[in-house]
């Protein structure tokens, strides 16, 4: 591509990029700092890993943790089952009674600010408690049920672009080929999205595990997730603990995506080859 | 097929809303839940509807209510303008680079977008604090003698929705750039136009869906933005998320809430269809 580099473009892109990323790194240079005043540096006795020992010993953080890990762990599968469901129908049969609706209610879950979505669920299981006796309370279950409304709305749109950019030929020469649909949908369309479920699993998972505003709403007594602890502490502000704990985050999303992107990048180089 | 996820939407998406409007028309109780019913069985055979509309006029004479909706537009309106501002340039400059570079550079937007919300939030009160990064580095160089207060202000509160939104408008903006033909603008330049007028009238039109797509993305999460000003914007900054919030959660004064969240939706609903119809062009053009 011939482009003149434009100097304009090149420094907004640095302060862009700073923007973006000094906020994050300071967060991680400081979970090494001894002071408890966490933004002033203790060049005495730092870096130290003091930070990172006492997080591990906090059973409160730990508890939290532990319920975050089974919600999102449950909501990423199930909104994935829903979302690949929901993502296959919008993009291959163009015409059923209800697309409209489906599809309004597929996206708007994306932009609904959350207390709007955190209420109304709320509502709902409380008036369903009420009428039928389900569910008994609110805690894990209700929050998991919170979570996957608005994570298999991801789910769907990765999906179904995934669906939009490969030809539907390929399935329907299966089809002529005497496959029945079922088949069809297990040997030939789901090993293709299967890049783009794994990242929507891996959003869906995400998504649970940093949601602060449904789960306040839908969770019950003894069930805070993290984003609760972390939220109660961090309104108190700043913890040299937090600071581990964004590290931690950051650490491990950062493997994460280069993980996924790598093998992304390999099996379809190696579609592309094959083909 | 989609019978599954469609029953759940419908369950879990679509009667929420119906009941927080009932909810919103009914009066509060002290209770659990803290509400009185709508319909109730007077004798045997008559349903008696008590319909209140005192929750809806209550918003309107409090001006806590309109004020914080007013303001919250605002904020969101303005942080819509300074993602835009920011994210046009970069989305431009990474569908513009090489496509190495180009994988590099989507991966620096992407990653901020999987880290939490909260986290980055909370990095900002380390940065903006009075003895926070910024204001330690300001003194350090001799500028200021006195911590500046920029915590809990509605600075504060607008940098921070900018920086978390960023990514949600430069991912569309970059997804609409990327299918832009740049053949265009060397035919214009050919032409005798200059790169700035090439720019304006050809590069600009062209990317108007993904203007809009991405300032929906980020305008109608932030008028009910609830982390942020919470976090951020100290004890003062009014915003509707907040004010929902804290009626549901402090006075536990639900039907206020409710009728709170319908005129949110109310003012949204228009938001997110222009977001779908425009969705619906873009993935029309795509083809």
């Amino acid at each position: 591509m011939n482009y003149r580099r434009s100097y304009f473009i090149v420094t907004c892109l640095a302060f862009g990029f700073a923007f973006l990323y000094i906020p994050i790194l300071s967060m991680i240079v400081f979970s090494f700092n001894a002071s408890r005043l966490v933004t002033v540096w203790d060049a005495a006795n730092s870096p130290t890993l003091k930070w990172y020992v006492s997080l591990l010993h906090n059973e409160e953080i730990l508890d939290a943790a532990w319920i975050s890990l089974k919600v999102a762990v449950i909501n990423a599968s199930g909104s994935v089952i829903l979302g690949t469901l929901a993502g296959f129908g919008l993009a291959r049969f163009t015409q059923f009674r209800g697309r409209f609706t489906f599809n309004a209610m597929t996206t708007a879950p994306l932009v609904m600010p959350e207390v709007i979505t955190g209420l109304s669920l709320l509502l709902l299981f409380v008036a369903l408690e009420q009428a039928i006796g389900w569910p008994a309370g609110r805690g894990i279950t209700t929050m998991t049920i919170g979570h996957m409304t608005f994570s298999m709305a991801y789910v769907t749109v990765v999906v179904q672009s995934r669906l939009a950019s490969f030809d539907s030929a390929l399935e329907e020469a299966a089809m002529d080929l005497g496959a029945r649909p079922l088949k069809v949908f297990f040997v030939i369309t789901l090993p293709i999205i299967f890049p783009a479920i794994l990242s929507g699993w891996l959003l869906a998972f995400t998504l649970s595990w940093d949601d602060l505003v449904i789960s306040s709403f839908t969770s019950g007594p003894g069930s805070s997730t993290l984003p609760m602890v972390v939220f109660s502490k961090v309104r108190l502000g700043v913890s040299p603990e937090i600071n581990v704990l964004a590290t931690l985050t950051i650490s491990v999303v950062t493997v994460m995506i280069i993980g996924v992107s790598w093998w992304v990048s390999r099996t379809g180089r190696s579609e592309n080859s094959s083909a | 097929m989609v019978a599954l996820p469609y029953l759940w939407l419908l369950l879990f998406f679509v009667v929420p809303f119906v009941i927080v409007l009932k909810i919103s028309f009914s009066d509060v109780d002290l209770a659990i839940p803290p509400y009185k019913p709508l319909l109730e069985w007077v004798g045997k055979n008559s349903l008696a509807i008590h319909l209140n509309f005192n929750n809806y006029a209550f918003l309107f004479t409090d001006s806590l209510y309109v004020d914080a909706l007013l303001n919250s537009i605002k904020v969101a309106f303005i942080s819509t303008i300074f993602c835009l501002l920011i994210g046009y340039p970069m989305a431009y400059g990474i569908a513009r680079s090489e496509t190495r570079t180009r994988n590099l550079l989507l991966l620096l937007v992407i990653l901020p977008f999987w880290t939490s919300l909260l986290l980055r939030v909370y990095a900002w009160i380390g940065l903006l604090k009075a003895n926070g990064v910024i204001n330690n580095i300001l003194i350090w160089l001799g500028l200021i003698h006195e911590p500046l207060t920029l915590l809990y202000t509605p600075f504060a509160m607008y940098i921070g929705i900018v920086y978390s939104y960023l990514p949600f408008m430069i991912l569309p903006l970059y997804a609409n750039l990327e299918k832009m033909d740049w053949q265009l603008l060397e035919a214009a330049e050919d032409l005798g136009c200059r790169p700035y007028q090439a720019f304006y009238k050809i590069t600009l039109p062209l990317s108007r869906n993904g203007m809009l797509a991405g300032s929906m993305l980020v305008f109608i999460p932030a008028v009910g933005e609830f982390v942020i000003p919470a976090l951020l914007g100290g004890p003062n900054a009014l915003m509707i998320g907040r004010v929902l919030w804290d009626e549901f959660f402090s006075n536990r004064a639900w039907p206020v809430a409710s009728a709170v969240a319908i005129l949110l939706l109310v003012i949204l609903v228009p938001f997110m269809m222009w977001y779908q119809s425009v969705q619906a062009r873009e993935s029309a053009g795509a083809r």
